[in-house]
């Protein structure tokens, strides 16, 4: 089903040798760790959603978020359609390379701390849409946390997705933020 | 004179504390909860600690944890100042104007008159007035500083309903004032002690427009049109994150209890009980003594005063997650060409009336 991928592979290694800030004075202690616990509890119920829909997956989107499934019930229901009110970008579809500048752009803008969905085949590795126009997975141009695969995934899948993001930010630390911009918009400069 | 200080402490204690400490957070859940209901769903129930649940209440405390642990964002080009002033501009109103709404009587406790209302101003409604137009600021200043299309877009649709409204708003309260022949509302409050003289019965088609532009004026669905999602983003607050968009939020929440509380004061019989004079209350409660039977009368006509409101906070609730939003030119329509010429009407029938009675 999900799989939950570390986010920002070269961020943990970067932060893994050397400890910046209050945490190289207090390190492990019960005073941060109790801090991390209570943050990461409140921030993983309470997602606001971009929806960037772009494809037919967003149909099974709208099936996630209405009566039956109810993403609600996780605490992630309320769409923000402004970036730097959201938390949690669901990538609901297939992204074109005419639309990645804008994908992540919308990742650019979003405040930290944010978090990466990737709804659906197309968004995961770019499907069966092997062509010159699709991008192959959007990892490649923004880090992702959950990758849900399927065309279009069940409902289920969604949650359980969401429940593993869940996990994952569970056990996240302050310093694992913030996170910076996307790198593809680093190369380009 | 101290006992006034303290008397005056305590109620602003007591409001400030009902308002921001009780109906803000709740109502957040309110919302959440009944659009659940409304569309067939559960709602939030998952947040827990150690496994306790409390009906999703906790999904409030997480959101507090989110937004205040979340980046704080000024957009480049934005005039800083301002950007963070307008949701202070936004959210004081909606709470300052609570202290002329009077939510119980007067009652002679231990020797001292106590006046439950913080400041009995003879010009209760024009203070109200007053200050319910400032929260226009807070808008347009958020939508102009904020150095963005659809927030400058937002900011002005803000402008031009809120201006429009306010008149007819105005003008819907004007036959109340006639009928009660009062500016201040612990007067009307007082003279509704009877069932059928409450302003429901005397005012019908003052209490809805005024509900109509109360909900106009706080810019909820079906009125959001400077916050709509499908045309300009989020509106005036599109740049607005963690705590100051939150803010605005409350601001809203705040003016839903406001607006319920004007509504029960001036249409509903303020903290009357139908059929039950406070005469009656006094004598049930002789038991206690007279001290005791006064303060006991005070509690229940607090309590009254806000189970009307919670009632008025359902009733808006339920119309913002009933009806779609309007069009611009709808919105613009329905105000002058509606609701300000039945506003008119009403005060020339209430004056007709009035005059050969």
């Amino acid at each position: 089903m999900a799989i939950n991928v570390a986010m920002s592979n070269e961020q943990r290694a970067m932060s893994a040798g050397q400890e910046e800030g209050i945490e190289k004075v207090l390190g492990n202690s019960v005073l941060l760790t109790q801090l991390d616990a209570i943050v990461d509890w409140g921030r993983k119920y309470s997602f606001f959603l971009y929806p960037f829909v772009t494809a037919c997956c967003g149909m099974e989107f709208m099936s996630v978020a209405g009566p039956r499934y109810d993403l609600d019930r996780f605490g992630a229901a309320l769409p923000r359609f402004s970036p730097r009110q959201a938390d949690l970008l669901m990538v609901v579809g297939t992204i074109s390379h005419k639309q990645a500048p804008i994908l992540v752009k919308v990742y650019n803008q979003m405040t930290e701390p944010k978090w990466v969905f990737s709804f659906g085949v197309c968004a995961t590795s770019g499907g069966f849409y092997d062509n010159y126009a699709t991008v192959q997975g959007i990892d490649t141009l923004i880090p992702v946390d959950v990758y849900v695969p399927g065309c279009p995934p069940r409902p289920e899948m969604v949650i359980d997705g969401l429940l593993k993001l869940q996990e994952k930010v569970a056990k996240e630390k302050w310093s694992d933020w913030p996170r910076g911009e996307a790198l593809v918009s680093k190369k380009g400069r | 004179m101290l006992a006034e200080l303290i008397e005056t402490i305590a109620k602003i204690m007591f409001i400030f504390g009902v308002n921001m400490g009780f109906f803000t957070p709740i109502l957040g859940w309110v919302e959440r909860k009944q659009s659940a209901v409304m569309q067939d769903r559960v709602g939030a129930n998952r947040a827990d600690i150690f496994g306790f649940r409390v009906i999703g209440l906790l999904h409030i405390l997480a959101d507090a944890i989110k937004v205040l642990t979340k980046e704080d964002f000024v957009p480049a080009g934005a005039n800083k100042f301002f950007h963070t002033l307008a949701p202070f501009i936004s959210l004081t109103p909606a709470l300052v104007t609570f202290a002329v709404i009077p939510f119980g009587g007067q009652y002679e406790i231990f020797g001292h008159k106590v006046n439950l209302v913080i400041a009995d101003l003879d010009i209760g409604i024009l203070f109200i007035f007053a200050f319910a137009s400032l929260a226009t600021y807070g808008t347009v200043l958020a939508g102009w500083s904020s150095n963005n299309n659809w927030s400058f877009l937002g900011g002005m649709r803000a402008s031009a309903q809120m201006l429009s409204y306010e008149v007819a708003m105005g003008l819907s309260i004007i036959g109340v004032i006639m009928v009660y022949s009062s500016l201040k509302l612990t007067e009307i409050g007082a003279m509704q002690a009877e069932f059928f003289r409450w302003g429901i019965f005397l005012q019908p088609v003052g209490f809805i427009l005024f509900l109509t532009c109360a909900i106009a004026e706080n810019k909820r669905a079906p009125f959001d049109i400077p916050e709509a999602e499908s045309e300009i983003v989020a509106g005036y607050f599109t740049e607005y994150s963690s705590m100051k968009f939150v803010m605005f939020w409350m601001g809203e929440f705040l003016e839903i209890v406001t607006i319920s509380g004007i509504i029960t004061t001036l249409f509903f019989g303020a903290w009357h009980i139908p059929f039950v004079s406070n005469e009656m209350l006094l004598s049930i409660f002789g038991f206690a003594g007279p001290d005791g039977a006064n303060i006991l009368t005070m509690l229940i006509n607090i309590a009254t005063f806000f189970v009307k409101i919670i009632f008025f906070i359902w009733l808006q609730m339920t119309i913002r997650w009933t009806l779609p939003r309007f069009r611009y030119d709808q919105i613009m329509k329905l105000g002058w060409k509606i609701l300000l010429p039945l506003a008119l009407i009403n005060i020339f029938i209430t004056g007709l009336v009035l005059l050969v009675k």
